[in-house]
């Protein structure tokens, strides 16, 4: 494994060893990004309202001043966006892109694994995203175990290193998954067919004893350094330390709240047994991921101070799925559960301001509200709200410039920006699509072996 | 007897249009077929009853003071339709309302002829994954014309309450798997048994041409791609060909054979095959055929096969139509859009290359529907395709067109729905907003002139715990 030492205190417990270290902080940025001015907007800002004919001003990365008239700094570009929209980069709570590998399915418990060793930064649904005004997403391991793999969240920088895509500060997470596709009911025929052997746990009672089991060994484990520590601290120097448990270090972390765990879920039942457990070993759930029956137990999920990240109107795909209904996130907000719109899919990923716009129609939902499930309350899911999620100033640049009402289905996302910089434009698309349909034409015309096809 | 020849593919085709990420799994621990599945059926589907209430009465409306969108002419800014007998009886600015009808006030809202989904497995396919036997989507074997979407749709499925809610009236549910899949039936979503909803039983035929370079469809494709490599793939995509082409012209000969004895009793009565005899339609030009295909390649093939056989073809699909336009101007076949919302097929396509096939199309000047492609649950997403097209070049009048009239027109009913003309069936759908937008709302839903109540499974559910303390 890929693990980065870092320095001193940290060591301690080696909790902070392993994923989601801000790799990108600690070197120079690889080019300094110029201001952008954008003139005459309708500014979305989520948080504050909405804000008429206002420019806003991105300089160093950084959204620098919100208001009329404001003035370009010299060298400056300056966008006219009248008739225009803006609103904060979209986040996507749970995706699966750039995950080069998925699922680390063969044990139960496998949060030793991390999504960032397998991350592609140069898989091409980056940029599919970005053309739909996405900005951020979580990766996150698949849903094959009760305790999957360790998460990764990124910042659309398409075309950068992995290092500087994921988001500096974010918190580490780690997937928890239960129900169906835990159980493996739905693949245990064919499991059967090519020999391979039924995994434990195949029922919802597994899954609660794994959970049961494997914070029972994480809190003996973090007693054993707590011990070492205390020991050495009061200045003991004969003790060794105890052995470094790459499993159970990230639970230690869920125990110390240093870890976010975003558990996958559909049952109102599976969903309160893992509140219930969290809450006898003392820690939170941070999200409940899809929680399509979370409207049937939405109370307890509030009362747990667990969010929930859910699809707009995806059902009836599996039995599980079966009770999924839209009204799902109005009533979950309408509880004071803080919940998100997620994709859980490169295709959906491209259009969740249309998943958005749904929940206007089933709950009724308000615009802001509705934005919300796509932007800042994802932001508080991921922990990195005081960095994204609105448009206020000092926030990190991530801004998106539509052609009109994001909420509308006739509406297209045009600029991109994440922390200033573009990383989409639709003229600059159009332009590289002219380029690349004459840089191929000279390859075909220069390769004289091709053979032209006959077209019947 | 005649079919004894023929290449059997028994296998189901493992669905593919669910996105595997939902399911957080690979696509090889599910690429698992709906055939190798044992697993028990959830018996909840069948204990719950429907979701979909009965519509009412055919009774007499008027729907007064609305934005009408006829489809077929102009706009009425404050429009009157006059319903009576499950047919549009009267459209108009300066409409009189019959005495006795019930006035439905539009006052604000708009007015829309039902959407038509066309590329739809409705009542077919309760839940796809992990409950095999609320899923009657496909027959055992290649060649089953004689399979009748009609006669396995479930008229409580819930999908269909969720689905008529957006404002889609009518639908065209299909078979789907094998060669010859079976026939397709255009349903109204309303009514408690097939027999009401049905507006044809017997719409179309449904052949999924085994597709070249990838040997053909079902597992003989599978073995012979694993065993022998692409010869053997070639050759038995060959032998289905063969197949099917065989059993077209043996139902053509069939056919022949009943007419000549209709003619002259002397000759030897020809037995009776309801196989071969359900081939006839198709083979008369009466029935399309519909035929799934998204590579340029199988749509060419698609429309060549047709024209070699006298079929009526329908491209279904057509993720690829935009690079084979002309072709399929020039021999008159429309397509089913259901690609629209797909991820492009290769990594250098624009981001927006099948955002953008409907505006491609219209430009060629191609007959074309959008559809969601989707079995059942997610087909009230038809919309928002429409809308995506229409974001990426299409007109909004033909988005609309797209998922109204046109689809209409591409199944030959366009006399009896589509758009808000006299004479048509009362298929309306009375909304907050522009139809093809997410947050507006439905508040009246007409289906063959019978007014429609809204409650779908979901807002019963929503209605149970939304004040759930």
């Amino acid at each position: 494994m890929n693990i980065r030492i870092l320095a001193s205190t940290a060591v301690l417990m080696g909790a902070a060893l392993g994923a989601q270290q801000p790799a990108a902080a600690t070197r120079p940025a690889i080019k300094p990004v110029g201001a952008t001015l954008i003139k005459n907007a309708t500014i979305l800002t989520v948080t504050k309202g909405r804000l008429e004919n206002t420019d806003l001003l991105l300089q160093n990365g950084k959204i620098a001043q919100i208001g009329k008239n404001l003035t370009a700094p010299a060298g400056a570009q300056v966008i006219d966006a009248t008739g225009k929209t803006v609103m904060p980069g979209i986040i996507d709570p749970h995706s699966h892109s750039m995950a080069d590998a998925i699922n680390e399915g063969s044990l139960s418990v496998t949060s030793m694994v991390r999504i960032r060793d397998v991350l592609n930064p140069t898989d091409i649904s980056v940029y599919r995203q970005l053309a739909g005004g996405v900005t951020t997403i979580n990766v996150l391991h698949g849903s094959a175990n009760t305790i999957g793999g360790q998460n990764a969240v990124v910042k659309l920088k398409f075309g950068r290193e992995v290092d500087e895509m994921l988001f500096p500060g974010a918190m580490p997470g780690i997937k928890f998954a239960l129900g169906e596709n835990v159980t493996q009911k739905n693949g245990q025929t064919a499991a059967q067919a090519t020999g391979r052997p039924l995994r434990y746990p195949a029922t919802r009672m597994g899954q609660e004893e794994v959970l049961r089991d494997a914070f029972t060994r994480a809190r003996d484990y973090k007693a054993s350094w707590d011990d070492y520590n205390a020991a050495v601290a009061k200045g003991d120097k004969t003790l060794v330390a105890p052995d470094r448990n790459l499993e159970l270090e990230p639970l230690v972390e869920v125990l110390e709240g240093k870890r976010f765990v975003h558990a996958h879920s559909y049952r109102g039942d599976e969903m309160l047994m893992l509140l219930n457990v969290a809450k006898e070993f003392g820690f939170t759930v941070k999200t409940l991921q899809h929680g399509l029956e979370g409207y049937k137990i939405a109370s307890e999920i509030a009362q747990a101070g667990t969010g929930l990240s859910t699809f707009a109107d995806e059902w009836s795909y599996k039995v599980e799925a079966y009770d999924a209904i839209p009204y799902n996130a109005a009533i979950l907000m309408h509880h004071g559960v803080v919940t998100t719109v997620n994709s859980d899919s490169d295709e959906r990923a491209r259009r969740l301001n249309i998943d958005a716009a749904k929940m206007i129609r089933y709950g009724g939902l308000t615009e802001d509200e509705a934005l919300k499930t796509i932007t800042y309350n994802g932001a508080l899911q991921l922990g990195v709200e005081k960095r994204v999620g609105s448009i206020e100033i000092g926030k990190d640049a991530d801004v998106v410039i539509w052609n009109g009402d994001p909420l509308s289905v006739y509406s297209m996302a045009e600029t991109t920006f994440i922390d200033g910089e573009i990383f989409f434009d639709i003229k600059r698309d159009k332009e590289m699509r002219d380029q690349m349909a004459k840089e191929r034409a000279a390859l075909e015309a220069a390769d004289r072996r091709r053979v032209t096809p006959v077209v019947p | 007897m005649k079919r004894q020849g023929m290449i059997e593919t028994s296998g189901a085709l493992a669905d593919k249009s669910r996105s595997l990420a939902a399911l957080g799994m690979t696509g090889k621990a599910l690429g698992i077929t709906v055939a190798a599945l044992t697993v028990l059926a959830s018996s909840a589907h069948g204990q719950l009853g429907s979701f979909n209430p009965n519509p009412g009465p055919q009774g007499t409306f008027a729907i007064r003071g609305g934005r009408v969108v006829t489809v077929s002419g102009a706009e009425i800014p404050n429009g009157v339709v006059v319903i009576s007998g499950g047919k549009i009886t009267a459209v108009g600015a300066n409409v009189a309302v019959p005495s006795g009808a019930q006035v439905i006030d539009a006052t604000g809202l708009m007015v829309y002829p039902g959407m038509i989904e066309t590329g739809s497995s409705v009542g077919l396919s309760e839940i796809g994954q992990g409950a095999v036997a609320t899923v009657d989507i496909q027959e055992v074997g290649s060649f089953n014309p004689n399979a009748q979407a009609f006669y396995g749709i479930d008229p409580h499925s819930a999908h269909i309450g969720v689905a008529r809610v957006v404002g889609i009236t009518t639908v065209v549910s299909r078979p789907t798997g094998g060669i010859l899949s079976g026939q397709a039936a255009l349903m109204n979503l309303a009514g408690d048994t097939p027999p009401k909803m049905a507006v044809i039983p017997k719409l179309a035929l449904v052949i999924e041409l085994p597709r070249s370079g990838f040997g053909g469809r079902g597992f003989a494709r599978a073995a012979a791609v694993q065993q022998g490599g692409p010869a053997d793939a070639n050759r038995v995509r060959q032998l289905q060909m063969d197949s099917l082409r065989a059993m077209l012209r043996d139902a053509e000969a069939y056919g022949k054979a009943h007419a000549a004895f209709a003619k002259d009793k002397s000759i030897p009565r020809p037995a009776h095959d309801v196989v071969l005899e359900s081939l006839l339609p198709a083979l008369n030009g009466q029935m399309p055929v519909i035929f799934p295909a998204d590579r340029a390649t199988d749509i060419r093939d698609a429309v060549t096969f047709a024209e070699e056989m006298h079929l009526k073809p329908v491209i279904m699909g057509g993720q690829e139509a935009p690079a084979v336009a002309a072709f399929l101007k020039q021999h008159n076949t429309p397509v089913i859009v259901t690609a629209v919302m797909k991820l492009p097929s290769r990594e250098d396509d624009p981001y927006d290359v099948n955002y953008s096939i409907p505006a491609k199309l219209a430009a060629a000047g191609v007959q074309f529907a959008i559809s969601t492609g989707d079995k059942g649950s997610e087909i009230r997403t038809l919309p928002y395709n429409a809308g995506m097209a229409a974001a990426h070049g299409l007109s909004k009048a033909d988005a609309i067109k797209s998922v109204t009239i046109w689809p209409a027109q591409i199944f030959g009913v366009a006399d009896k729905m589509g758009s808000i003309d006299v004479g048509k069936m009362a298929n309306i759908v009375v909304t907050t907003g522009d139809l093809l937008e997410a947050k507006i709302d439905t508040k009246y839903l007409f289906i063959d002139g019978r007014l429609v109540p809204l409650d779908t499974k979901h807002t019963q559910l929503n209605a149970i715990f939304k004040d759930r303390p």
